[in-house]
């Protein structure tokens, strides 16, 4: 309906817009690879390793997932609590009720994201500042909810079920593979949401949401979509931790601990980037691994490596391979080519880059 | 699209109006303002709003876009009304806007923020996208630029950018608001000179903008605002040697 292109007096064909090349390619086969590989894991290393492993998917799950609602759509939120405490207490609700152990871990997070659907309307009318208290509010609510109901344990806790019947390290085996499982199938999801124009509607959302929805990007369902995804990934990271734990209390499960887990990964690794919660993840997993027996010395350090990259690195352990190296792993992203093969703008041959960064001000 | 008159004096046939409003006004509290204001422009018609700081300039283009609503007052859009259309749907029929102080996708790159008006604002599929932002990159003189992050531009750039995103929705009505405030003359003329390209093609212009000789490079039509009113609306060298405009606001700019 709207008139042709306002065709450019030299219009020719010298660009083109690529997604991937050859890094991505590689890179992309390598990760395949790489998480196929990991379903053979518990065939060749000892239990703990198996546990350990299953703790990092874990956290990974809700680094990828605090990254999505944050770092792509701009919700910051501090209340995912809810979702992982809600995945867990729903799958010892579905064992009291007769469900399977394993079926029920993986109903959970299915639980969890009919959970955000119902609190979608409520939290995401919030905005900023607001929207993370309100999702905190929500987490203390359910957490008070939950220690109030005698048939879950009341706020002494409760033990996860029907697992006895099982030899330790097959259980194990077990709740490691649903891990990689969920770890992998949420990975491919965010990917394929940054493949799609979603991706850049998102981001766009993060950035300005005035100026997304001037350009035609209608706001409200994307940030459900992602506020659903969320709680269902987050949901799914309670649900496997009661798996891998077997026992859960409300005041932990519900805990802040968790946003602030997932906001040193995130912040540390690269918000609003695809590698980098996973590297944060890692990183922090490998911290907590050296130093937690440290105690108080362990969270002060956990603070201060926090802060400094706040104020050294805002953009993360990421954005120095991405920066300098121009480096990308997964075709998520876009590059305009001149027909030379040469990328446009990238850092060393901005034609006219930097020669009118003057004022930021406008009249 | 259509062809139509330059230099709409009393007298010729206008070309049919694309945007209306009609008695808009919108008040902030106890503060009005704007007041019964009514303002249209025609297919393929470059409009320029000037007046002091404070005439309500941003706030009819806001109303325009859909970013706010009036307080009274009807919007038509190709004879249909979109008074209570949310500002994406605006934008997807043809409504397209560039921001006074620029607003970019800070964290997306130059060719990102472009695709994101191609993708959604235009509505089309992912290679007729892409082939627009080349187009549009190129037209704005961004396309050594596109892979670079847009928080790594300086203020041309910005302005540049914010202009490419807007033309990229494909509008049928390009609404600026003070393009070219903060430029230097040079860096204004090449904008002035894309924003011609783009009138010539019938795209429907309407643009703030307080640098009057510039302005007058573009536009078929003047309208002069002051305290929420059009005080003076009609071809730029009548409005420009109106009495009341070079009070309102001539006059006190010293210009």
């Amino acid at each position: 309906m709207s008139i042709t292109a306002p065709t450019p007096p030299a219009a020719g064909h010298a660009w083109t817009i690529s997604r991937s090349d050859r890094t991505t390619r590689a890179a992309s086969a390598g990760l395949v690879v790489l998480g196929l590989l990991l379903f053979a894991v518990p065939f060749g290393f000892r239990t703990n390793v198996v546990q350990q492993l299953t703790s990092l998917f874990i956290l990974l799950i809700l680094a990828v997932m605090w990254n999505a609602l944050a770092g792509y759509g701009g919700m910051v939120s501090v209340g995912q609590q809810a979702f992982i405490g809600f995945g867990a207490y729903t799958t010892i609700f579905l064992t009291q009720h007769g469900v399977t152990t394993y079926l029920a871990v993986a109903l959970a997070p299915v639980a969890s994201g009919v959970l955000a659907v119902a609190l979608a309307p409520l939290v995401l009318r919030l905005r900023g500042g607001q929207f993370a208290v309100g999702t905190w509010v929500v987490a203390e609510a359910l957490a008070l909810l939950v220690a109030l109901d005698k048939g879950l344990g009341g706020g002494t806790g409760a033990s996860l079920r029907g697992l006895s019947g099982i030899e330790p390290d097959l259980r194990r085996a077990f709740t490691y593979w649903l891990t990689l499982a969920f770890m992998l199938s949420l990975l491919v999801a965010v990917v394929v949401l940054l493949r799609h124009r979603t991706g850049i509607a998102l981001q766009a959302i993060r950035d300005d949401e005035d100026a997304a929805a001037s350009l035609g990007v209608r706001t409200a369902p994307l940030k459900f979509g992602l506020y659903v995804l969320a709680g269902i990934g987050c949901g799914a990271a309670g649900a496997l931790t009661l798996a891998n734990s077997l026992f859960i209390q409300p005041q932990s499960i519900f805990g802040v601990q968790w946003t602030a887990y997932m906001l040193f990964m995130v912040l540390v690794g690269g918000l609003g980037t695809f590698e980098g919660p996973v590297i944060g993840a890692v990183l922090y997993f490998a911290l907590q691994n050296q130093f937690a027996e440290q105690g108080a010395w362990y969270l002060i350090g956990l603070g201060a490596i926090a802060v400094a990259f706040a104020l050294f690195l805002p953009r993360g352990l990421w954005s120095l391979a991405s920066d300098r190296l121009n480096l990308r792993l997964l075709p998520v992203g876009y590059n305009l080519l001149h027909r030379t093969g040469r990328s446009a703008g990238s850092s060393a041959q901005a034609p006219d880059g930097g020669t009118s960064s003057r004022g930021e001000s406008t009249s | 699209m259509s062809t139509v008159p330059t230099g709409t004096a009393a007298g010729t046939v206008r070309a049919p109006t694309v945007l209306a409003g009609r008695g808009l006004s919108k008040r902030f509290g106890d503060l009005q303002v704007l007041t019964e204001v009514d303002f249209s422009v025609g297919a393929g018609e470059a409009v320029g709003i000037v007046g002091p700081n404070g005439a309500g300039k941003t706030t009819l283009l806001n109303v325009l876009s859909g970013s706010q609503r009036p307080s009274a007052g009807r919007i038509e859009f190709n004879d249909q009304d979109i008074t209570g259309l949310r500002p994406e749907l605006r934008c997807r029929r043809g409504i397209g806007r560039a921001f006074q102080v620029p607003k970019p996708f800070t964290g997306m790159t130059v060719l990102e923020n472009v695709l994101v008006g191609a993708s959604y604002g235009a509505g089309l599929g992912r290679q007729a996208a892409y082939r627009r932002c080349v187009e549009v990159l190129e037209t704005c003189g961004l396309a050594g630029l596109a892979n670079r992050r847009a928080d790594s531009l300086g203020l041309l750039h910005r302005k540049r950018l914010e202009l490419a995103r807007s033309l990229a929705t494909a509008p049928q009505v390009l609404l600026l608001d003070e393009i070219g405030g903060g430029l230097t003359d040079a860096e204004a003329d090449e904008l002035v000179a894309t924003i011609k390209l783009v009138s010539e093609q019938g795209t429907s212009i309407v643009w703030i903008e307080h640098i009057v000789h510039v302005l007058i490079q573009v536009v078929d039509r003047l309208v002069c605002m002051d305290a929420g009113r059009v005080i003076a609306d009609g071809p730029p060298g009548t409005v420009l040697s109106d009495a009341v405009v070079v009070d309102a606001y001539l006059g006190r700019a010293g210009s």
